[in-house]
């Protein structure tokens, strides 16, 4: 049987994030924001997760927007690049 | 007007940028990014970290794109020679593109175990592509009875980091006093060394890996060490540092060899009479230029937002060739050591002095800064890195070490320590 075809669903296509963690310091609203994708390890380091599932859209936005030395990065293949 | 052709030669984080930064600064010609590597451009962090531990899959590390680049990519093509006579460069498969502007952006690989037999034995790993950290995740995730990490510089030090949140029995072997030693200089070493040790990693320092035994069957079961003691270990990390990618610009006329390809102090590249061609930059791990923070030392650094400063910096270099001023940003790093987060700015080269600026190194939380000559050359984050961009600007102004005096939360006492370089 044909594996099912996985492009065909636009909202499969992961999210990619990129946190500058040369800039990040460890404020955490990202981890308020979005938990299950942004956590902190030990005292302040930040372990996130680069490629989120679409259905994650609307939290990986208010981590993004929350950032207070804005060091999140976002590319949606729905909405370009934020 | 003929259309202008760039070429960008090696697919990673600073050909990315790179080729970006040539669309962000108006380049409407054609793009070509040629990489030897299979895959679009990925980030190498988490390879040496989350990927190992099962946390983050090594194919989710793909790099977002910031602009779109209407690209053409050759990726699985290594590049193996450079024709600037005909504005050419030759490719592994036999084709060759021509272009008026190229990005070097090559990086660098992994440096192999000495002896070529005992690096092929089963279990015996280095770290740098995809493919490594997929094949040393499937070897933790089987289970070793004890890994040994050889060289315990950054990689080395995440790599046995890795080990212990698996709960995996690690020893990491480095010739020098202390882990971090070239980097850091042994005084930080010593103290970083001994939160490795807190943690369960088995250090070795003061002694080197001689050869690697196998089990007759083509599987490493130990390491024999110079004075004579044995490591049984079923896994085996090279963690060596690295080697530049410059082997194809033999015969280019550039100059250029295994510490890095020459640039100006714009970025352009240098041929061997140390002419520039004003149709070459380079950037990232092979660049090596002139850095103006420190006195025009030639410098080649392999640190993330470098590939990402200098590519976004010969991109606009290449586009607009007039819009082009000296290469002058602050080197920056971070590593995470079992969950400690270490944060470093500036180069620690030469410096004569050691001060701890703030909190304190028996509570596990503080800032260092070195010193060389009376100025502040680099300062260094060990889960402190709100501190740190206070500290930094000190670094990029030269300012007069040892800097910020009277802050809250700094040592009552803050002797000048010897940073330990040899």
């Amino acid at each position: 049987m044909p594996e099912p075809d996985r492009q065909a669903a636009p909202d499969s296509r992961p999210l990619r994030v990129l946190v500058d963690l040369n800039r990040c310091q460890a404020y955490a609203q990202c981890c308020y924001a979005a938990p299950a994708h942004f956590t902190i390890e030990g005292r302040e380091a930040l372990f996130y997760d680069p490629a989120p599932l679409a259905e994650a859209r609307a939290d990986i936005e208010r981590a993004r927007i929350s950032c207070p030395v804005q060091a999140i990065r976002v590319e949606d293949p729905e909405r370009g690049v934020l | 007007m003929v259309a202008e052709r760039a070429v960008v030669v090696g697919a990673g984080l600073a050909g990315l940028r790179g080729a970006e930064a040539l669309r962000r600064a108006g380049f409407t010609g054609s793009l070509t990014l040629v990489g030897a590597e299979a895959h679009r451009p990925y980030d190498r962090p988490p390879l040496s970290k989350h990927v190992l531990t099962g946390a983050v899959a090594a194919d989710a590390t793909t790099l977002p794109s910031f602009l779109p680049l209407e690209a053409e990519w050759r990726l699985g093509t290594a590049v193996t020679g450079l024709d600037r006579r005909n504005g050419r460069v030759r490719l592994a498969d036999g084709s060759s593109l021509a272009f008026d502007r190229l990005l070097i952006a090559t990086g660098t690989r992994a440096r192999a175990w000495p002896n070529p037999h005992e690096g092929r034995l089963a279990g015996v790993h280095s770290i740098r592509s995809r493919e490594d950290a997929t094949a040393l995740r499937t070897a933790l995730a089987a289970g070793p009875r004890r890994v040994l990490v050889i060289g315990g510089g950054f990689i080395g030090c995440e790599m046995a980091s890795a080990c212990r949140t698996l709960g995996i029995p690690v020893t990491l072997v480095e010739p020098s006093t202390a882990p971090l030693a070239r980097v850091l200089g042994t005084h930080m070493g010593d103290v970083i060394g001994a939160l490795h040790t807190a943690r369960g990693v088995e250090m070795r320092c003061g002694t080197e890996v001689e050869w690697l035994e196998d089990d007759g069957r083509g599987r490493v079961v130990r390491a024999h060490l110079s004075g004579g003691d044995r490591i049984e270990a079923d896994l085996v990390v090279v963690a060596l540092g690295a080697v530049r990618n410059t082997e194809w610009l033999a015969g280019s006329g550039l100059s250029a060899d295994a510490g890095g390809l020459d640039c100006d102090a714009d970025g352009y590249a240098l041929d061997t009479e140390g002419r520039v061609d004003a149709r070459v930059a380079a950037a990232g791990d092979v660049a090596r230029f002139p850095h103006p923070l420190y006195d025009g030392r030639r410098v080649a650094l392999e640190h993330w937002s470098h590939a990402v400063a200098q590519a976004e910096h010969a991109g606009r270099l290449l586009a607009d060739r007039k819009a082009c001023s000296h290469y002058a940003a602050v080197p920056t790093f971070w590593s995470t050591q079992h969950g400690i987060n270490i944060k470093s700015v500036g180069l620690t080269e030469g410096a004569d002095g050691l001060v701890i600026a703030q909190g304190s190194p028996k509570e596990g939380r503080f800032l260092a800064v070195y010193g060389r000559e009376g100025r502040c050359i680099a300062a260094l984050s060990v889960d402190c890195a709100r501190w740190l961009p206070a500290y930094a600007a000190q670094v990029a102004a030269r300012a007069p070490f040892p800097p910020i005096h009277g802050a809250i939360d700094q040592p009552e006492h803050r002797p000048v320590l010897p940073p330990g370089f040899s």
